[in-house]
């Protein structure tokens, strides 16, 4: 442990005067370097998830089985990189830079969301992806939009704006198919049943055994508990499952008239640990993927930075 | 399905689909992530236009989905495989190129495709200016870029002859002057990035290229045959 | 006066050095529509003017969000410090004179 400086004292004053007056904290400003580590470790989380989240999708852009699907999950996949882009920003103005961000992820010194550790395996879970991981996503981001630090915030408002028709087409894209043929009905229920406990593994472990929650609440860099955002967005789904004509694979799942809430049963968080831990289906293969698209890249950003330092169009 | 061949929406929209099918392979796997976005976009144009033209010719997805690979009318030039980002853009090169004059030509016709063109010229002109911009840094940048631009552009530049070949339908269209202007605008860019254009006939000469006629290359049909198999899979269903 | 900083950049910025196909960060402003004035909507990384003004284009005007763009290197931006705050902008704060609402006019005089 090092010792304070009084100055530091009084700027910790004022840094914790300013969350607890709601206002937001701006880049420049005296920040506790926990704050800062958590915020880095968490928005660099969030960009890497957006990035890697693009492979599950992209796996069916060129399958697309109607003209329009293809064009609307095209745009998707596109906001991902784009919502990857906004986030590295933000990260990046609390001093880390976007290439450090990413050597971390493809070293796998930073992490990403587990859900995109699942595969894709047919047309529905291009569906299932939409309504049930972005909808899990949502939920956890709203609060975000008003997360104690600025810019971050700022990104989410962009990033839950245009995140709002993902959510809409892979619904849309499950109801064509659960009201059609017999095979698309089929292939639906599947996807739900296999992206439903995944889901609702998405709001990290439950509160008892969250390591960072409570500091990061105090900070108000998150707004809700894990648990209470999961019961949430069960309690958003149930009704939404019923409207598609699809069950949800929770035989336990009942209305608690006491709680005003949907009971739910218990999820095996040995599978969230091991597919955490990188055993899940396609851990390698995602991480992979990326490194391979990274260093294939490579010559191509370091010509553009060639060709800026020649024609005097550099700006360093 | 009306008698599609009649029109010449078929094999303009059947270029606009097969390329914006090719850039949608490049989803999470660009240099960059800033490229990632601009891929998209220039996808997301194509295949806008590739709706509109092949609704004017029919039903869009039984067009796209349950043609065999000889029914197809797209250039051959749009269906090459990706390659590194060096062929991707010398491609987008050849095609925006072609794309720009032919739609400035067709947008003052009496054409039904003139309110297309119209529009569709506007994109493409971004398009060729985004693959324009890249010439210039890869042919300008390192010596390993240079040398990869290069290749490309040799590569490709067999498959350009057919552009200028007279399609049905499109009589009107000044095939030898479009060619020339095609020629100037290539030669304009790849001189500006220190590139030599590349050797092999430019006009008259035999090029690879019977697209128009549904004669296509041998990776073309394994192209289609992801594209398709889902909707063949399913006959009848909506989506 | 302290040394001044890119607006946005934190005071630990990056020490690592620039790797050759690391390209810089650009600050981007947008006016949405015409009348009002360029406004901050985020950052991108471009190796030049040129491709920061497309990279921006593609970025942040997918959804028409805009009419107009500026690009600027982030580290050409000078920003006031927030250790600063006070002498810079505390001040203003007691100049009321400087506002409309510290005049008093009799009822029924107009256009005023």
């Amino acid at each position: 442990m090092t010792t304070i400086a009084p100055e530091d004292t009084a700027r910790e004053a004022v840094f914790d005067a300013t969350v607890a007056a709601d206002e937001r904290i701006e880049p420049r400003d005296w920040m506790p370097d926990a704050y800062r580590s958590t915020l880095v470790r968490q928005i660099a989380q969030h960009a890497h998830s957006e990035i890697i989240g693009m492979q599950p999708e992209a796996n069916w852009i060129t399958r697309a089985p109607s003209l329009r699907r293809k064009a609307i999950l095209m745009a998707k996949v596109q906001d991902e990189a784009g919502h990857g882009l906004y986030l590295y920003s933000a990260a990046e103005t609390l001093g880390t830079s976007r290439d450090e961000l990413l050597d971390k992820l493809h070293s796998g010194r930073q992490k990403y969301s587990s859900i995109f550790n699942y595969p894709t395996l047919t047309w529905a879970d291009v569906g299932a992806i939409g309504w049930l991981v972005d909808g899990a996503a949502i939920t956890n981001q709203v609060p975000l939009c008003r997360c104690s630090y600025g810019p971050y915030a700022r990104a989410m408002v962009r990033v839950c704006k245009e995140e709002s028709f993902h959510q809409r087409q892979g619904y849309e894209l499950l109801l064509a198919l659960s009201r059609g043929t017999e095979a698309q009905h089929a292939m639906a229920q599947d996807a739900v049943n296999r992206w439903w406990w995944p889901s609702l593994m998405m709001f990290g472990p439950p509160d008892d055994e969250s390591s960072h929650s409570a500091q990061s609440m105090a900070w108000k860099i998150k707004r809700h508990s894990n648990d209470e955002l999961r019961q949430r967005f069960v309690d958003i789904c149930v009704p939404q499952a019923e409207a598609l004509g699809l069950s949800l694979p929770d035989p336990d799942l009942t209305w608690n008239d006491e709680r005003g809430h949907w009971d739910f049963g218990p999820i095996d968080w040995t599978e969230f640990r091991e597919v955490l831990k990188g055993n899940g289906p396609c851990n390698a293969q995602r991480i992979n993927r990326r490194r391979q698209a990274h260093e294939e890249g490579a010559w191509v950003r370091e010509a553009a930075a060639a060709h800026a330092a020649k024609h005097g169009k550099a700006t360093r | 399905m009306r008698n599609a061949t009649a029109t010449p929406a078929l094999p303009l929209g059947d270029d606009a689909l097969i390329l914006s099918h090719r850039l949608g392979e490049w989803a999470g796997n660009a240099p960059v992530l800033e490229e990632e976005v601009a891929l998209a976009n220039i996808a997301l144009d194509l295949l806008g236009q590739a709706r509109v033209l092949l609704s004017l010719a029919g039903d869009e997805d039984e067009l796209a989905y349950l043609r065999e690979e000889r029914q197809f009318r797209n250039l051959q030039l749009v269906e090459q495989p990706n390659g590194d980002f060096a062929h991707t853009i010398a491609r987008q090169l050849y095609f925006s190129t072609y794309q720009e004059l032919l739609f400035e030509h067709l947008a003052t016709t009496e054409s039904e495709l003139a309110p297309l063109a119209a529009k569709a010229v506007k994109e493409v002109a971004y398009h060729r200016d985004h693959a324009h911009q890249w010439t210039l840094r890869l042919g300008d940048g390192t010596d390993e870029s240079r040398v990869r631009m290069q290749r490309a552009l040799d590569a490709l530049w067999r498959f350009t002859g057919e552009m200028f070949e007279p399609v049905e339908g499109l009589e009107t269209v000044p095939w030898p002057a479009l060619h020339d202007s095609w020629a100037t605008r290539i030669t304009h860019t790849l001189e500006q990035a220190t590139l030599t254009i590349p050797d092999g006939p430019r006009r008259g000469g035999w090029t690879a290229g019977t697209g128009r006629q549904g004669l296509h290359t041998e990776s073309f049909g394994r192209m289609l045959a992801e594209m398709q198999h889902l909707h063949r899979s399913h006959p009848g269903a909506t989506w | 006066m302290t040394t001044p900083r890119p607006a946005e950049t934190a005071a630990t910025a990056a020490a690592a050095a620039p790797r050759p196909g690391d390209w810089p960060l650009w600050e981007v402003f947008v006016r949405s529509r015409r009348g009002l004035s360029h406004t901050h909507a985020g950052s991108l990384h471009a190796p030049d003017a040129e491709m920061a003004l497309r990279n921006a284009r593609d970025l942040y005007t997918r959804r028409s969000e805009g009419v107009s763009l500026w690009v600027v290197p982030s580290a050409q931006i000078t920003a006031s410090s927030p250790d600063e705050k006070d002498a810079f902008f505390e001040p203003a704060g007691d100049k009321p004179y400087r506002h409309p609402t510290f005049y008093e006019i009799p009822d029924g005089v107009h256009h005023l």
